[in-house]
């Protein structure tokens, strides 16, 4: 008896040990985190991140298509991988940047680019040097719309499914509707016919183009606020 | 209490004290088995019809990394969708139900107790099944949580928990009512893994729900529960029919029973910790990471012991993988698990995490320790298990040996395609000037690879599951002596 009194207090012991230093833990130190308020002259002139509700719709189809089985939505430092110089961010993702999210969509694969500033107007998936023979358009709402429906269309050789059934493909009645994508060659509809977005598409566009979490946070070398800074 | 008094019981099983008390003993090992047969026969069975599905959705995800068009236009068969059902499947469907069924024939037969009222052991796979049938259902039609590794809703998941605590419960009970008074390395194993899984499921379904956790702690929760099933869960019930099958079908005790004890202590107190290498360089305290990091470091002890073990308790014995199917695939396991364990310890260290992060090196590692090595374990119990329930031998040791030679070679080529592939990507993408598009574009022969694989691991599935098929329906040879590849003089059971 004496023998596996031993062996459960071992596996309890070891389990609340795990779970103490895992989780518990963790959620003391980080549960509790705020947004960064920077005071300029005792007046609050900065806070990151903010509360935005207004995306959930988008982020919630990001999550159901499965979109972070592919595209993580976290930045390393220059130590852990490359991801800055590749132009995915200006500095590295910290706990603080996901306090908003109840379920942040890390990802543990990049099939695809990481995604956590794609939304910002310097994210880029390229380096600016020599090797960078391919020069991308501009990544607005028309561009990732295209790029659901046909990722090859835009990018040669992607390896992204389309997602068509996000998009329906309607009869042109009267004027062409101001949605429709400027599809070509195999990719465009009969002729009177056109491609629009469904709502889903749409919503899953303005949430990429919310994601940006470059602005400077105190905690991340090199990125300190410029109110603080100065 | 001593460390010699910590270490399990010398025997592997009960050996015939006196010839008298051998037919006894025989008479004794065929009640457990009767009593066990009806439960463990519908684990097995199911278990099996969720590894072929596991193997379309598999295959399904595996083509879709190489043709991206393929079922792309269905939303339910989107890679989105359809790579978390995979995972669940195999993980939930096939790997913990054979695992539980393992597990409950081996706490039966190493405690000495009958299984009573073997229904409500039934009940509990049903209700699990259900929960993650609904749960399955959820994810193909886009009703996940969106928690990597906890996709499964709350609603289907409380199913599942209530039917795992079942099985949970009558395994512990077997262990209260054990007549072997001390208890086999095997047994130390099992009650780990019932007992962790139960915890680590319903406390990371349940942090996930409650309003004060969000941010990173909700990834960390995941990523802590998806740790937790495949390097507790699953490698203690790996380990634990291991040290069973080895020294019961080669017929000698297990070489070192404090090695087993050792490596034992060394696995229940680090593997728990290791948890956060699967978020290495994200946006988590260092202190995290490291602590996980050192815990990897430290389960070498386990390796090594566990391995040496093993090893040495066959030694002078390889010829029985020609011989016995239970020691090929046993053995096979065995040394998968040597391989996984040292390979996940290398990539967990920063120098290489920082390259291997985000490729298909982590699946890699996920299907060398899930398949080379649980699977094969699992195969190999299979082998050894059905004909003590049904009363008849496998019909036939060619459907044994291509089911072997499909499964082993379709791993293999999976395993290495995904190997090769990451360490690929890993290595380029090290050099920011590399275009991302071109280094995933350049990425795709690897995947015809991992196709292939598929298609391989499919056929061992089929011949597999067509010989189960015959096995429940008594088609076989005579009870008596095992289904061997080639006869061996001194076998025996």
């Amino acid at each position: 008896m004496n023998r596996s009194l031993h062996l459960f207090a071992g596996i309890i012991g070891s389990f609340a040990l795990s779970c103490y230093a895992l989780v518990l833990l963790p959620q003391q130190q980080l549960g509790g985190l705020q947004p960064q308020i920077a005071e300029d002259e005792g007046k609050i002139v900065d806070i990151y991140p903010v509360k935005n509700v207004s995306h959930e719709e988008g982020r919630a189809i990001y999550q159901s298509e499965g979109c972070f089985y592919c595209h993580s939505q976290q930045v390393r430092d220059e130590q852990n991988g490359t991801d800055l110089a590749r132009g995915w961010g200006v500095r590295r993702t910290v706990a603080r940047d996901y306090i908003f999210e109840k379920t942040p969509v890390l990802g543990s694969m990049r099939i695809g680019p990481d995604l956590a500033n794609v939304g910002s107007p310097k994210w880029r998936n390229e380096n600016e040097g020599e090797y960078a023979t391919y020069k991308p358009k501009k990544r607005d709402a028309s561009w990732h719309l295209l790029h659901l429906y046909a990722p090859r269309t835009v990018i040669k050789s992607s390896n992204m499914p389309p997602y068509r059934y996000l998009f329906e493909t309607k009869k042109i009645s009267g004027q062409r509707s101001v949605d429709a994508l400027d599809l070509t060659g195999l990719d465009a509809p009969e002729p009177g016919y056109e491609v629009v977005p469904k709502p889903e598409a749409t919503k899953l566009v303005a949430y990429l183009l919310s994601l940006d979490k470059s602005h400077p946070l105190k905690e991340v070398k090199g990125s300190a606020p410029e109110v603080a800074a100065k | 209490m001593t460390a010699a008094a910590l270490a399990p019981t010398p025997t592997t099983a009960p050996a015939p004290a006196a010839p008298s008390a051998v037919q006894v003993q025989a008479a004794e090992r065929a009640a457990i088995d009767a009593s066990a047969s009806g439960p463990v026969l519908f684990f097995f069975g199911s278990a099996i019809l969720w590894l072929l599905l596991a193997t379309v959705l598999g295959f399904i995800s595996s083509v879709q990394l190489h043709s991206p068009g393929f079922l792309a236009d269905c939303p339910i068969f989107t890679y989105g969708r359809i790579l978390p059902a995979y995972n669940n499947a195999l993980a939930y469907g096939w790997a913990t139900l054979s695992g539980m069924g393992v597990a409950i024939w081996l706490l039966a037969r190493l405690c000495r107790v009958q299984i009573k009222i073997p229904a409500v052991l039934v009940t509990g796979a049903i209700f699990w099944q259900a929960g993650l049938t609904l749960g399955i259902g959820q994810i193909l039609a886009g009703k996940t949580t969106g928690v990597e590794g906890l996709e499964i809703p709350g609603s289907a998941a409380v199913l599942m928990l209530f039917g795992y605590m079942l099985v949970g419960l009558w395994g512990a009970l077997l262990f209260g009512y054990r007549r072997q008074a001390p208890a086999y390395i095997s047994v130390w194993y099992l009650v780990a893994a019932l007992f962790w899984f139960t915890w680590t499921f319903g406390l990371a379904h349940l942090s996930i729900q409650l309003p004060g956790v969000t941010g990173v702690v909700q990834s960390l929760v995941a990523a802590w529960a998806t740790q937790n099933f495949l390097h507790v869960f699953i490698t203690a019930i790996g380990l634990a029919t291991a040290y069973y099958l080895i020294p019961k079908v080669i017929n000698r005790p297990v070489h070192s029973y404090h090695l087993a004890s050792t490596g034992f202590w060394a696995f229940i107190l680090f593997s728990g910790l290791t948890g956060a290498v699967r978020l290495s360089g994200g946006p988590l305290p260092v202190w995290l990471v490291t602590l996980s990091i050192a815990a990897t470091i430290l389960l070498i002890v386990q390796i090594a012991t566990v391995s040496a073990n093993l090893l040495l308790t066959m030694d002078g014995q390889y010829h029985m993988v020609y011989h016995s199917p239970t020691i090929r695939f046993t053995v096979f396991g065995a040394l998968s698990f040597t391989i996984a364990s040292v390979v996940g310890l290398l990539a967990s260290l920063r120098s290489f995490d920082r390259l291997l992060h985000f490729t298909f090196f982590q699946s890699a590692q996920t299907h060398l320790l899930l398949y080379a090595f649980f699977s094969m374990v699992m195969f190999g119990a299979i082998y050894y298990i059905l004909p003590r329930l049904v009363g008849c031998e496998w019909l036939s040791s060619t459907m044994i040996r291509w089911h072997f030679l499909a499964v082993a070679y379709g791993a293999g080529t999976l395993i290495v395609s995904l190997a090769v592939g990451g360490i690929a990507s890993g290595a380029a993408l090290a050099d920011p000037g590399m275009i991302f598009s071109q280094v995933i574009e350049d990425g795709v022969r690897y995947h015809i690879g991992a196709t292939l694989g598929w298609v391989m691991l499919a056929l061992g599935h089929v011949i597999f599951a067509f010989h189960f098929l015959l096995m429940l329906f008594r088609i076989g040879q005579p009870g008596g002596e095992p289904t061997l590849f080639a006869p061996i003089g001194e076998e025996k059971h």
